[in-house]
């Protein structure tokens, strides 16, 4: 038996992303619901969110994946894996990968779907490092896509001002230097009961104040073990871009990461929390927006149901 | 030495005023969380974990609730 010649590194060669044009503001939902503006904006930080209109996942999760590829540079044919990290594909079966590359005229590429809810895209992009570096795929698409809105209880005050619909993607190939470095990765199933969509005919469930405790003490030892493990001193980060999950959550894990460099990712705020593509949405907008440049090194950190954790330091491309 | 109802008062005015911004000087005994400091239900979590780091005593949820004032909280972390 041999091994696949290997590559030294693998890194994010570009980035895209998708949200519903329909935009649903915290008026909208005080309309519907014992809630208002002020209210949302304190607990969780969010004034606006995307709700898809007709749009399905496999749809969002095209769309970005598309302009990924697009601006890569790459064709379609260059692509010889598709991850897609979600958590509320319509259908059992198929996955949505499989479908996502025919649409986008990929040629039989391997094509599997992650479930690590809102750190989804963090254990595919590792999957990903991992293809690449171990020679078993040489450019991989991977898509963090989520259509939460068809999972909640529209009446439920606590869950429906969170959720929101949206997909981010990354293309991922070879190169001399490593540009993903090791993830750091685990979770406290013994919290499995903390976020839930229990049968396919229920709707999310959170337990807020668990969580938020969880998310606010057990996240930042992760988020600093990341950095180490790549060699890299926080202080030098220019970007930490953890799960958009509650402006709180993530104002308190970067207070006690001290990344005073960098620029922090509250993305959450225009696009609400959208699981496993919050990461990769706000990387490709705030890179869109001039709020991150090109070459500088990003901490990501997913975390959420299971619960599940992840996360790595990347070179933003 | 264990930390004086004194020392507990001041470490957790400087944790309110960490996470609040309301100054340490308006933490005293008779305030109440939610009526008198406006503190809500997560930033209290935030003061647990907080007062955990600060004090080693672990302020579980379902006591947590039970916490209404600033002298219930020194009472807590004393016993």
């Amino acid at each position: 038996m041999r091994i696949l010649d290997t590559a030294p590194g693998a890194k994010v060669l570009a980035l895209g992303h998708y949200q519903p044009s329909k935009v649903v503001t915290n008026d909208d939902l005080a309309k519907t619901m014992d809630t208002n503006d002020e209210w949302i904006q304190s607990r969780v930080g969010i004034k606006e969110r995307r709700v898809a209109d007709g749009e399905s996942l496999v749809d969002m999760a095209t769309q970005a994946g598309g302009k990924a590829l697009a601006a890569s540079g790459l064709s379609a044919a260059d692509i010889d894996l598709v991850i897609v990290a979600t958590c509320t594909l319509e259908s059992q079966i198929p996955n949505s990968s499989a479908v996502v590359a025919h649409r986008l005229g990929i040629d039989s590429p391997g094509a599997f779907d992650v479930n690590a809810a809102c750190s989804g895209f963090c254990y595919a992009l590792a999957a990903a490092d991992s293809a690449v570096r171990g020679g078993s795929a040489k450019h991989v698409l991977v898509i963090g896509a989520e259509k939460l809105s068809q999972w909640l209880d529209w009446t439920d005050r606590s869950t429906a001002v969170i959720f929101a619909d949206g997909a981010g993607a990354a293309v991922v190939g070879p190169s001399d230097t490593p540009g993903i470095g090791p993830v750091v990765w685990g979770s406290s199933g013994d919290k499995y009961e903390a976020i839930r969509i229990p049968d396919r005919h229920g709707s999310l469930g959170q337990e807020g104040q668990t969580v938020f405790r969880w998310a606010t003490t057990a996240l930042h030892p992760v988020a600093k073990l990341a950095c180490e493990r790549a060699g890299v001193d926080p202080s030098e980060l220019a970007a930490f871009i953890p799960h958009q999950a509650n402006l709180r959550i993530i104002e308190s894990i970067a207070r006690k990461l001290g990344a005073d460099n960098a620029v922090v990712a509250r993305d959450i705020v225009t696009a609400g929390n959208t699981s496993a593509a919050s990461i990769p949405l706000a990387l490709s907008r705030m890179l869109e927006r001039g709020e991150i440049r090109s070459g500088g090194l990003a901490l990501i950190l997913g975390f959420g149901a299971g619960l599940t954790y992840a996360g790595q330091v990347i070179e933003i491309p | 030495m264990a930390a004086t109802e004194q020392d507990i008062l001041e470490g957790l005015g400087k944790i309110i005023n960490e996470i609040t911004g309301i100054p340490a000087t308006e933490v005293t005994p008779e305030k109440s969380f939610v009526d008198d400091l406006d503190i809500d239900s997560l930033s209290m979590v935030e003061i647990a974990v907080a007062a955990q780091d600060e004090f080693g005593v672990e302020i579980p949820d379902d006591q947590l609730k039970n916490l209404k004032t600033v002298k219930d909280v020194l009472t807590f972390i004393q016993n």
